[in-house]
């Protein structure tokens, strides 16, 4: 894991120095909301519908153990005993005072954890592939390359006060579980014909009121440019972003209406002007941050499959848990293993202090003492010796985080929605907590296979909902919540939009069209397709006639 | 029916504005506006304490009076007062 150096460390104390004496004007009234706001924002104190919320960054989604003590400590201390893990990898206190935050941010430091562009129209939290370092199908470790963004990006003066907030994310593998293509910069490593390693430049992808997938912009560059590709791209957004309008600020919209080509066209000049300035990395840079990301001391071990297969065959939880749940590993003997964060009757993604506490001793007697976040809302263990495969799984299913679910219907990725969130116009949390008790049969769930449901509260998106197998939005009519289901949303390598399934349903009834839409999918599908590759075969129109069947498909909302 | 509801400066929670001129968290004790008078007055006493950075962003909401407790009509409104439903 990166490690603070002293630059890092005076900068955070320095900034939490400043916010604590911005917090104090604030209550002492010398500050009004108007002038605090982008202040607090700048250090991610959120106001929310209850009260304010504070969102933490987690860097790519790695944590060590005593990172995730300190959360456990912060969510007791100063809220109501949990933090709520996002689809950006970071997490979230929903109940925070004001007056405490500054000694909140100060405990964060001493562990090098910041809220720093948490929010904010600037660069937030760089995020990556929740397996990177461990996964067997990744190109090399992207966690340096984020983490080189990150010190670039942060506090960054050109880039504190863009048109909007801008989001980039980095995958090492070709099968791509961090979602590039749905973030403004979304970068895919790739190795050229000559076998050196560099990166695809996807550009202007996003979720939220417009979505779009992101156009290629460069096919290849190299790791030393990507600093200067990433500034010339900024720095043409921060040109031509729309400021006069802020559903309109975003890059994917700059990047719609201009084109890609004329874009493009724009950022090479740019870059061409300053490729070869003090942005190139040096090899040395490159190679001591990649220090810090060297993989941990791991034992030369065999696979262990036939001690699996024993252990599988004694214990159906574990051998259902272990087909759903883990993935293979880049060095035998290992596994990486999920940690699903989808109880029946608990938010997705919330995690209490006490389970906090116990995962981090897990993760220090099973995984080396880290524990990455997941943008589905899950934990992992990346670094798992395959002998210890059953007894981690026992822990687990007592802290209820064993529920093998991973990929499967019950595994929704959910905002906060209107239960919390101030911009949320319906409740995402009780339609996830209907679908996840519709369909509590382990068997079942096995069965249907993989189905990726996100729903969000509202056209933000921040539940993904574009990008859902199976997307659920919450929208408001004359003051009720409805629900708008689409179907073949992907935010993988082949990623798409889903497309709009009909009227908006009352929450009542969304259970019931899950189900329908899943008793077609497995009428319909053949030998070996999930949900995805049947919607792709057969279209949109059977899955409408199973919820709609000959009701008007324009009534309701 | 109304009543006036914002979020206080410490802490953030959902306060309503009470009889005597203050806030409280419990909805039960805070004002049901049923004068247009009252509501101009009231609100103003309610802005000017935002200027004293005690609240903020107070706003009127419509409330219905269930079996003498006041509920917010609005979905959004009564989460705030209530709490998260899930």
């Amino acid at each position: 894991m990166y490690r603070y150096d002293e630059f890092d460390q005076k900068l955070i104390a320095e900034r939490v120095k400043q916010f604590d004496r911005q917090v104090t004007r604030r209550l002492a009234g010398e500050l009004t909301e108007d002038q605090f706001k982008p202040l607090r924002l700048m250090n991610g104190l959120y106001l929310q519908l209850h009260a304010y919320m504070l969102r933490v960054n987690v860097p790519y989604g790695t944590l060590g153990s005593k990172q995730m003590r300190r959360f456990a400590e912060i969510a007791r201390k100063y809220d109501r005993g949990y933090g709520h893990f996002t689809t950006r990898q970071n997490i979230q206190y929903n109940w925070v005072k004001l007056e405490d935050t500054p000694q909140i941010l100060k405990d964060l430091a001493e562990v090098e954890v910041t809220a720093i562009q948490s929010s904010g129209n600037c660069v937030r939290n760089i995020t990556s592939d929740q397996y990177a370092g461990s996964a067997k199908d990744e190109l090399a470790d992207p966690r340096m390359y984020c983490e080189l963004l990150r010190q670039y990006s942060v506090l960054h003066p050109e880039f504190s006060y863009l048109p909007r907030k801008f989001k980039i994310a980095v995958t090492g593998s070709p099968n791509d579980r961090a979602a590039v293509a749905v973030h403004d910069i979304g970068l895919r490593m790739h190795l050229n014909e000559a076998g050196a390693l560099g990166f695809e430049v996807l550009v202007g992808g996003g979720l939220g009121r417009l979505p779009y997938i992101g156009h290629t912009i460069r096919d290849w560059i190299e790791p030393e440019h990507i600093l200067s590709y990433v500034e010339a791209i900024l720095r043409v957004y921060n040109m031509h972003g729309r400021r006069d309008n802020i559903h309109k600020a975003r890059i994917k919209i700059i990047v719609a209406q201009m084109g890609i080509d004329k874009y493009r066209e724009l950022v090479e000049a740019e870059w061409e002007r300053i490729k070869d300035g003090p942005l190139q990395v040096p090899d040395e840079e490159i190679e001591r941050i990649e220090n810090y990301f060297a993989p941990p001391q791991y034992d030369a071990l065999e696979d262990e499959t036939e001690l699996l297969l024993a252990q599988s065959a004694d214990n159906a939880g574990f051998d259902r848990w272990q087909k759903s749940n883990t993935v293979e590993h880049k060095v035998s003997g290992y596994r990486i293993v999920n940690l699903t964060l989808k109880a029946i009757g608990l938010p997705p993604g919330d995690m209490d202090a006490d389970t906090m506490d116990a995962v981090a001793d897990l993760a220090d007697r099973y995984s080396f003492g880290e524990i990455r976040v997941s943008h589905r809302q899950n934990l992992s263990f990346v670094d798992v010796r395959q002998r210890d495969l059953l007894e981690l799984w026992k822990a687990l299913d007592e802290l209820k985080l064993a529920r093998p679910v991973l990929d499967a219907v019950s595994d929704m990725i959910c905002c906060p929605g209107l239960d919390y969130c101030a911009l949320a116009n319906a409740r995402s949390i009780p339609i996830a907590d209907d679908i996840n008790r519709r369909f509590v049969d382990i068997d079942e769930l096995a069965d249907i296979g993989e189905l990726k449901i996100n729903i969000s509260g509202c056209m933000n998106a921040c539940g993904h909902h574009h990008v859902g197998h199976i997307g659920i939005l919450g929208v408001d009519k004359r003051g009720e919540e409805f629900f708008q289901l689409t179907l073949g949303g992907s935010s993988d390598q082949n990623a798409s939009l889903g497309d709009r399934l009909g009227p908006g349903l009352p929450q009542a009834d969304v259970p019931d069209a899950i189900a329908a839409i899943i008793d077609r999918y497995k009428s319909l599908r053949e030998q070996g397709e999930r949900f995805l590759d049947t919607y792709r075969r057969v279209g949109i129109e059977p899955f409408k006639d199973a919820v709609y069947g000959d009701k008007d498909r324009k009534a309701v909302a | 029916m109304q009543m006036i509801i914002a979020n206080r400066l410490t802490d953030g929670l959902v306060v309503f504005y009470t009889d005597g001129g203050g806030w409280s968290v419990d909805i039960a004790e805070g004002i049901v506006i049923t004068d247009e008078a009252d509501e101009d007055r009231l609100f103003k006493a309610a802005k000017s304490d935002e200027e004293h950075c005690i609240v903020i962003d107070p706003n009127l909401i419509d409330v219905a009076v269930e079996e003498g407790s006041p509920r917010p009509t609005a979905i959004r409104e009564a989460i705030r007062a209530f709490g998260p439903t899930a």
